[in-house]
Order: structure tokens, then C-alpha cells, then sequence
């Protein structure tokens, strides 16, 4: 199986100074794969870099086995990839259905009615709430609207940056599911996650990220077994 | 009451109708362009002049010429802004705002220049008002300006909410770096922020024109009470700011007429400090003014 | 004969661009220093040129006063009451931020104006203030009084060029410094911004209060149009951009230098314009400043003088 995504080299920063450097990645079709690390690591640095939020020193990135190096994010949507960034991810002062709207603009669906069906039929939560402001919501219900925003575009790949920050530990169970649901109807997720133990039990594919650098990398399973990165990253405790 | 109707409460609501169509377009660029936009006035003196020269040779109505005067001053918001607005874009947004005072007399003195320093009429002879119910009597300006705005107000609040461009407009207003993640284009929904802010700003000037005359000084004197009326309705809020600009127009209008006595409750004299002081007092007790707007 | 009319121009050139110099170094310690937009300058400007006419005039009974003081008590009160209008203005406005600070400054300079022009009682309305003294009166007659004046107005650029740069150099203008560039990281520190910035915003006021006295006693006559905001606020303020705001010897250097311009502008359009177009070139030089702006906003910031010690710039991830 090729990867769907398949960064290579990946150096990035702000004015010479490198954040992440030489960072490797390949992300499996259809797969849920993690990025985790300490604080500063680059993680954040790192899914903007893909997403062309931040620009790229070095390397390359390469999308169903085309180079899509150096091309602007509203490229981006187009050929299949959405993110959903960590603070400030949804418009509060529009509605939830424009908000879902906001989506399509970019990269307009096949079947838009189909599309918001299916995403409604995921975050079913949110089919009462169509005509609120999204500023209104609570964080999950929030986080709700932002991951379906991304997915009106019907993305291959979803960037997800820290999607549980600042959720109550009920709604993170509930984020972790949905994204699972989301893999279901099959779409590749790459996210970002400081809840590192949650987050390595619904990975596929896990990275380390330390200095900027490639640390490890593994299945979750792999990872929630590894004496190193359990003493490093997850509090030191015993295997769950 | 007739005499008060007639006198002060609808050229108050003709006030407030320019300055509305003003401050709209000033709430729109404070909301996407995240900058004080200090030129606003004087794009209206632009349309103005637009529609005043266009008179010259198509002598009609020039409320039917509107089309020139909002094309001139569309023409001329673009240009100022591709060539000194967004070159300043990446740095600290008071550069635009000292930028945008260097444009307002970039616009006055070509005015003065093109139109030279005259007060100028575009409308010659009196038209008699209209008359309602035997005691209204209302010039037909005014009937126009007030019914236009409010035409204006419900196509401007239809296109933000149901059209794409204005989605998206609403969303870089919103948060402008998640609109950039969803891959909106927001070069181009500025260019359409100014389209439409220019366009309304034209039809304030026109409107201001006809009321007294054209001059090169026209929009900026009227400048600082759009202000206080996109202040009053809350910034990046544009129906906010049209109900901002009604409130700001009755107040300054209406702290003339003689409430206690028979003088004046403020001199005219001051009449325009009325829209300074709200506008001041605003930002003093609720820069978010009256709709909850956004903060810069 | 033609030189000496050549060294008269030099002499109202520098009078002037004294002024503005003055004017530029107030601004610089507002905006250069304390990153505060005070878009004006006028206003307090117009309180200053008013107080000192007002103190320095024989009495008459078209205005308030005169009270026949001699010039420098006339110059103290203008700093006294333009630093007192700029305390008001600090006390309510100095938390807003740019934009809105720049929309208040200018809707307070514009209600002073406004007052002035109306309370005619004091100000003699839009009639103006005649028969303003200028220092040493009593002494010297005719074209040499314009050199003492020279003098006195260059001692004063002088003057405030020192208080500027002891500011700039004092503790006090290194917090200020440390507070525009960034704020939270200053609040963290302990440092009591609202009160420096209010200080800082007060002696600029004085200071260009100081300004329009000068003005006053430099035209002998004071009328509401020797205040507009375009050849008060807006011209300082592209002084202080093309001279390079943070820095004092880049804020005379601008007022000198945007002067200059100024005037041989109107040397040029006066001689090169056909004669129907010369009421008009007051107008093209106008356009010709304003595009001179967006020309040192794009490509020229740091100004003719850059700051020495460049701002502390932090970048989030």
C-alpha cells in the first residue's frame, strides 16, 4: 500500500531558525495517525508546514503520489486535504449551517445535500442547532462544527491540530470516537494530540516528535508499549 | 409636532441615511481589512463629483447617474488599495491608517484640482416637496434618500447572509485565519468589501451632494459621525452600522430642536460635536458598541 | 537687494520648520516613543496658540483678556493648558488602542476647534486674535526682529531636542519603549502602563502647545485657520514618518526636510504652472505630500534617521 501522504526532509521555522527539521512522515490511506511530543517539539509547526500555513525551508510533500510542495492552502482543499486548526476553529458569528457552508467553497462537493447528510448523521448533535451561531456552542459541540466544516469539502486526508485541548475529559472519549466514526467513512486523519496515551489507542501509525526531530515512530500499540516513551511522554505510569 | 415631523425628525432620518451608507462601508473594511479607514469620507466626495460631472453631459435626474459616481469611486478604492493599501498589508495595521489619511488628501486635492475649491449644485431650481396628508411635507430628496437606504439595508443584509461572497465575506470578518484554511480567497473578498463600500459610499455622497452642494471637503466633514455610527453599531456588524448611522443622524439633528423652551437644547453651531461626543463617550464606556461588535 | 530678500526667505523658512521641528519632537515622544496615535495634533495645537495670544495681547474687548504678559508666561500658559487638555484626553482615551485612539484624538481636536470658532467671547471667533507681541518687542524694530525671533524659536527646538533625548535616554523612556513594543511582557514586569502612557501623552500635548504659541507670536495674528488639520496634524505626521519616528534628530530632520519640500513646491508651481493654474497649486503640493507618504510608508519606514536601538520585535509560533 502506498501512502496517501509522504512528507519527506521537512525543515520549517521563522527567520532561519529552524522549528521542525528533516522530519520524515508517511501517512497510510485510510489510516488514523498520531503526532505527539513535549511542548515546542514543532508538532503545531509541523500539520501547518503541510498546510501551507507556515512556510517550507526544506523537503517535500507528495499527496496520492503527486508533489504538492510549496502550493497555497485554497490549493490544498481542492485536491483533498482540510484541516481543522486548534483555538479559534470555527466563525462564531455565523451559524452552524454557514459554517458547514463555509466548507464548500473551496472545494464544492460532489453531492452537497448527501455530504451535509452524512456529516449531520455523524455529529448528530448539531442537527438542532443548524440555525445557532456557532459561538454560542460549547467547546465540543464547537469542535463538532470545525471537523465538519472540513469535511464539506469531502477531503481524503483531515489535519486535525490538537482536536480534545480544553474539553472536558467526557467530551474527549467522545472527540476520540468521532474521529474513528469519521475514519469510517473513509477519510485519512493525521492529528496532532497532547492527550498522548488516549490518542495512541485509536493510532494506526504514531510519531514522536522531540527537537523538531523524528523520535520514534510506531503503531500505537508499539508506542503504548515502549518503556522509553511511556517514562518520556506519558507520565511514566504503567501500560494502561 | 407637524412642524417638528417636518423640520427636524426627517431631515434627521436624512442625515442618518448618509451617514448609514458611509459607516457600512467603514464597519465592512474595520471588520476585514482590521483598519480604520480614514479615506471613507472623501471616496464619498469622489462619487459625488462622479455623478456631478456626469450631469454635465447627461443633464436627467442624479439620482439615475448613481451608476457613474459608484463606478468612479470603486474605480478609485481599488486602485488605492492594490497600490498603497496592500503593500502595507503584512505590517502593523496603523501604517494603512496613516496610509489612509495620506489618501484622503490624495482624493481632496484632486478634487480640488479636477473640480476645483467651489461649492457646486447638482441639482439646479427648487423642487417643490411632497406633500401627505395634506400637512407632511417632505422633499422629494429626502422621501428618496430615506426609501433607497432602507432598499439598500435589506439587499446588503440578503446578500451577507445568503450569497457565497458574502459568507464569505462575513467569515473573514469573522476569523480571517480559519477563512484562510478553509481556502477562502481573501484578496478577493476584499476586493468585494471595497466594490461595495465604495458603491454605498457614492450614493452617501450623492445624497449629501443634493441635500446642500458638492464640494471638495463634503465627506470628510461628514467623516467622524460615520465613524461614531460604525462604533455605535459594533464593528464588522454592517447592520449595526446602518442603525448606528440613523441613531447617530436623529441625535445630532434632534439636539437642536427646542425640547425645553423655546431655544435650541444645543446650538446648532455645535450640532456636529453631538456625533463627536457619542463617538468619543463610545469608545470610552463600549467600544463594542450598542450590537456587540468585535474589538481590534 | 535680491540676496537680502533670499536670506529673509532662509529666516521664515527656518522660523517655520523651527515649528514643525518643535511639533515633530512632541509627536515623537508620543507615537516614536510611546506608540500612542495622536491624530490631534491640532487641537492642542489651537489650545496653545489661543493661551498664549490670550496671555501676551494688550486688553481688548473683542476676546478674552488680553492680558499684556510678556511672551514667555504666554508660552508657559500654553504648555500648561495644552498639557492640561492632553491630561483630560490621556485620562479617557489613553487605553484605546491605534485606530480608535487616532479616532478619538481627532473627534476631541475637532470638538476644540469647533469651540474655538463658536465661543466667540474668548476667542473672537473666526475674526481671529490681532496684535500678538513677539519677544523683545521693546528692542529691536523690523527685519531684525525676525533674527531675534529666529533665535528664540531654535533655543526653544533646542530645548525641547534636549528634554526629548533626556527622556529617551532616562529609565522612564526605555519602559516607554519596552511597554510599545510589547505591553503584556511590560504589565508582567509590574510596570504601570496607563500612567506612563498618560505622562507621556501630556508632555507631547505641552509641548505642542508650546508649538502654537510659537505660531501666534510668529504670525503676530491668530485666527481658527491657523490651526487646519492638514497643515498642523497631518503634515507633522509625515515629517516624523520621512524623518524616522524613535528618533530626535530624525524628527527635526524631518520637520526640516518635508518643510523644504513644502516650500520649494511652492517656488516651482508658482514659476513652472501656467498662470490660470497657480490658486491651484496649493493643491498639487498637497497631492505631491500625500503621495510622498505612501512613497516613505512603502519604502522609506525607518526614515531619513532611523531609531538607534531597533524595536523588540516577539513572534508567536
Amino acid at each position: 500500500m502506498t501512502a496517501l501522504l509522504s512528507v519527506q526532509g521537512l525543515t520549517a521555522g521563522y527567520g532561519g531558525m529552524p522549528i521542525i527539521e528533516g522530519v520524515d512522515l508517511d501517512v497510510e490511506e485510510n489510516a488514523v495517525a498520531v503526532i505527539i511530543g513535549p511542548n515546542g517539539a514543532g508538532k503545531s509547526t509541523l500539520l501547518k508546514s503541510i498546510f501551507a500555513l507556515t512556510k517550507i525551508a526544506g523537503g517535500t510533500i507528495a499527496m496520492a503520489g503527486r508533489d504538492i510542495t510549496g502550493l497555497a492552502t485554497a490549493a490544498l482543499v481542492p485536491i483533498g486535504i482540510s484541516a481543522v486548526p486548534q483555538n479559534r476553529n470555527v466563525f462564531p458569528n455565523l451559524t452552524v449551517a454557514e459554517n458547514l457552508d463555509i466548507g464548500t467553497y473551496a472545494a464544492p462537493p460532489r453531492d452537497r445535500a448527501r455530504t451535509e447528510a452524512n456529516i449531520l448523521a455523524l455529529f448528530p448533535d448539531l442537527r438542532a442547532k443548524l440555525g445557532q451561531p456557532a459561538g454560542e456552542l460549547s467547546g465540543g459541540q464547537r469542535q463538532m462544527v470545525a471537523i465538519g466544516r472540513a469535511l464539506m469539502s469531502e477531503p481524503r486526508l483531515l489535519l486535525l491540530d490538537e482536536p480534545t485541548a480544553g474539553l472536558s475529559p467526557a467530551y474527549l472519549e467522545k472527540i476520540f470516537d468521532l474521529i474513528l466514526d469519521v475514519r469510517k467513512t473513509g477519510v485519512t486523519i493525521l492529528m496532532v494530540e497532547q492527550n498522548a496515551r488516549q490518542a495512541l489507542r485509536i493510532a494506526d501509525r504514531a510519531h514522536v516528535l522531540v527537537n523538531g526531530r523524528n523520535f520514534i515512530s510506531g503503531s500505537g500499540a508499539e508506542l503504548l508499549a515502549n518503556d522509553n516513551v511511556r517514562r518520556s511522554f506519558l507520565g511514566g505510569g504503567e501500560a494502561a | 409636532m407637524i412642524e417638528f415631523i417636518n423640520y427636524y425628525l426627517i431631515p434627521a432620518l436624512t442625515l442618518g441615511s448618509i451617514y448609514a451608507l458611509g459607516a457600512v462601508g467603514i464597519s465592512m473594511i474595520f471588520g476585514i481589512l482590521r483598519f480604520a479607514h480614514f479615506a471613507h469620507g472623501d471616496l464619498m466626495t469622489v462619487g459625488a463629483y462622479g455623478v456631478l460631472t456626469a450631469v454635465w453631459f447627461v443633464p436627467v435626474h442624479p439620482l439615475l447617474l448613481i451608476p457613474v459616481g459608484a463606478a468612479l469611486a470603486i474605480a478609485a478604492a481599488l486602485a488605492v488599495d492594490r497600490f498603497f493599501y496592500r503593500p502595507l498589508r503584512q505590517l502593523a495595521t496603523i501604517y494603512t491608517v496613516i496610509s489612509s489619511f495620506g489618501v484622503a488628501l490624495i482624493f481632496r486635492s484632486l478634487a480640488q484640482l479636477l473640480w476645483s475649491s467651489d461649492n457646486q449644485v447638482l441639482v439646479k431650481g427648487v423642487t417643490p416637496p411632497l406633500v401627505l396628508f395634506g400637512t407632511f411635507r417632505i422633499a422629494a430628496l429626502h422621501a428618496e434618500a430615506i426609501a433607497l437606504t432602507l432598499v439598500i439595508a435589506v439587499a446588503l443584509h440578503l446578500f451577507l447572509t445568503r450569497s457565497k461572497t458574502g459568507r464569505s465575506m462575513r467569515a473573514v470578518s469573522d476569523e480571517p485565519e480559519l477563512a484562510a484554511v478553509a481556502g477562502i480567497d481573501t484578496e478577493k473578498v476584499i476586493r468585494w468589501t471595497w466594490v461595495i463600500a465604495a458603491a454605498l459610499a457614492a450614493i452617501a455622497g450623492v445624497f449629501a451632494g443634493m441635500d446642500t452642494t458638492v464640494h471638495p471637503n463634503l465627506g470628510w466633514n461628514l467623516q467622524l459621525a460615520m465613524f461614531a455610527a460604525a462604533i455605535l453599531g459594533g464593528i464588522g456588524k454592517p447592520m449595526g452600522a446602518i442603525a448606528g448611522g440613523f441613531i447617530i443622524g436623529l441625535a445630532e439633528e434632534l439636539s437642536t430642536y427646542n425640547w425645553v423652551g423655546d431655544n435650541p437644547l444645543i446650538s446648532p453651531s455645535y450640532k456636529t460635536a453631538v456625533g463627536f461626543l457619542i463617538m468619543v463617550a463610545l469608545l470610552i464606556f463600549r467600544p463594542q458598541g450598542l450590537f456587540r461588535g468585535r474589538l481590534l | 537687494m535680491e540676496w537680502t530678500g533670499l536670506f529673509f526667505y532662509l529666516v521664515s523658512f527656518l522660523i517655520a520648520s523651527g515649528i514643525y521641528a518643535i511639533l515633530c519632537l512632541a509627536l515623537n515622544i508620543q507615537w516614536g516613543m510611546g506608540g500612542l496615535f495622536n491624530a490631534g495634533i491640532a487641537g492642542f495645537f489651537a489650545v496653545g496658540a489661543y493661551a498664549s495670544a490670550i496671555m501676551t495681547t494688550a486688553p481688548s474687548d473683542k476676546h478674552l483678556g488680553g492680558f499684556g504678559m510678556p511672551v514667555p508666561v504666554g508660552l508657559v500658559a500654553a504648555a500648561v493648558l495644552a498639557g492640561l487638555a492632553g491630561w483630560a484626553v490621556a485620562k479617557i482615551c489613553v487605553r484605546l488602542k491605534s485606530d480608535y485612539l487616532a479616532m478619538a484624538s481627532i473627534g476631541i481636536a475637532e470638538i476644540l476647534r469647533l469651540v474655538i470658532v463658536n465661543a466667540e467671547r474668548v476667542t473672537n471667533g473666526s475674526l481671529g486674535i490681532a496684535g500678538i507681541p513677539r519677544p523683545f518687542d521693546g528692542w529691536v524694530q523690523g527685519r531684525a526682529a525676525d533674527l531675534l525671533f529666529l533665535g528664540f524659536v531654535w533655543v526653544i527646538v533646542a530645548a525641547a531636542y534636549v528634554v526629548s533625548q533626556r527622556l529617551h535616554d532616562s529609565p522612564w523612556g526605555r519602559t516607554l519603549r519596552a511597554i510599545r513594543d510589547n505591553e503584556a511582557a511590560a504589565r508582567a514586569a509590574g510596570k504601570d502602563v496607563e500612567r506612563f502612557r498618560l505622562q507621556t501623552f501630556v508632555i507631547g500635548c505641552a509641548i505642542m502647545g508650546v508649538a502654537g504659541g510659537l505660531t501666534a507670536h510668529e504670525f503676530k495674528f491668530l485666527s481658527p485657520a491657523a490651526t487646519e488639520p492638514l497643515m498642523v496634524t497631518f503634515l507633522v505626521w509625515v515629517m516624523l514618518m520621512a524623518g524616522g519616528s524613535g528618533n530626535n534628530k530624525g524628527a527635526i530632520a524631518g520637520g526640516l526636510g518635508i518643510w523644504a519640500i513644502w516650500s520649494m513646491t511652492e517656488i516651482l508651481t508658482n514659476q513652472l504652472l501656467p498662470p490660470e493654474w497657480i490658486t491651484r497649486s496649493s493643491y498639487i503640493r498637497i497631492l505631491l505630500i500625500g503621495l510622498l507618504l505612501q512613497f516613505v510608508l512603502q519604502k522609506f519606514r525607518s526614515g531619513l534617521i532611523p531609531e538607534a536601538s531597533p524595536p523588540i520585535r516577539f513572534k508567536g509560533d
